[in-house]
């Protein structure tokens, strides 16, 4: 059984300066707390800027993956990355809404164009203000 | 499964036993399942679905785990489907208090039983300290 669930790794790909992680399984809490971790080590180890993490085909958002994700914005933000959470299902957003949670910090973008715009313009202005100090 | 015959006493659709997290996800995908058979729209599929998850994790968490049960049938005048957790842990001392919005007792944040009464058309719970608790949800069809 074990196994079987750490078989279930979910990929991160490094595109640039940014993490893109599309979570397309249906994840059970332990996977998730799993993927939380091997972000922020990912962001330690490559130094990214930014992680896209795209939820289009995720149908349940429930109160535990909630807060795994702005867990990990928060995790993510003290280590000077910016994470964008793309491609939330209405229903999803509906339901996530009505449950009564709130995702503070969680930064989010319809699609992943949008969220790569987001990223750039982010990351972008604050590289531009980096080397405006440096001069 | 096709269609269902609806009767007045309900008529079980499935079981299953929550023991593990990955039992968690096996329960929201059957209520998922259930849902889209009976013609639910993709916002109430979701709402059943997720108060489904957030009641398996509660009994996971706090009872160790416990079993649930989907049966349809008529309830209140209207077809529903109908959503049972019951379990053998600890109970709930003050009902009243775990159904207030942020209340939590253990490592979640309080949404478990209050989200997921907002989240359904009927929801009953009841516990005995010592016995265990059952909660049960009930969304039309």
């Amino acid at each position: 059984m074990t196994e079987f669930l750490s078989e279930k790794r979910i990929p991160i790909i490094k595109m640039r300066d940014y993490l893109v992680v599309s979570i397309q399984v249906d994840m059970h809490d332990r996977l998730a707390l799993e993927l939380q971790a091997q972000i922020l080590e990912e962001v330690s180890q490559t130094g990214a800027k930014g992680v896209l993490i795209d939820i289009s085909v995720l149908e349940m958002v429930d109160s535990f993956i909630g807060r795994m994700l702005s867990g990990m914005a928060s995790m993510a933000a003290i280590m000077d990355a910016f994470v964008v959470i793309v491609g939330m299902q209405p229903a999803v957003a509906i339901t996530l809404v009505e449950l009564g949670l709130e995702m503070p910090g969680v930064e989010t973008a319809l699609n992943m164009e949008k969220g790569i715009e987001m990223l750039e313009k982010r990351v972008g202005t604050k590289s531009q203000k980096n080397s405006k100090q440096l001069q | 499964m096709d269609e269902l015959p609806l009767g007045k006493e309900p008529d079980k659709l499935a079981s299953y036993a929550v023991q593990s997290e990955y039992d968690i996800v096996k329960a929201r995908q059957i209520a998922r399942q259930l849902s889209k058979q009976f013609h639910m729209g993709i916002v109430d599929q979701t709402r059943l679905t997720t108060a489904v998850s957030e009641l398996c994790r509660n009994m996971f968490e706090f009872a160790g785990g416990g079993d649930i049960v989907f049966e349809t049938g008529e309830f209140e005048g209207h077809e529903a489907l109908m959503i049972s957790c019951i379990d053998h842990g600890p109970g709930i001392a003050d009902l009243e208090l775990a159904m207030k919005d942020g209340y939590t007792s253990g490592k979640g944040m309080g949404f478990g039983l209050p989200g997921a009464k907002r989240l359904v058309d009927n929801f009953h719970i009841e516990s005995e300290p010592g016995k265990g608790t059952l909660v049960r949800i009930t969304k039309w069809i």
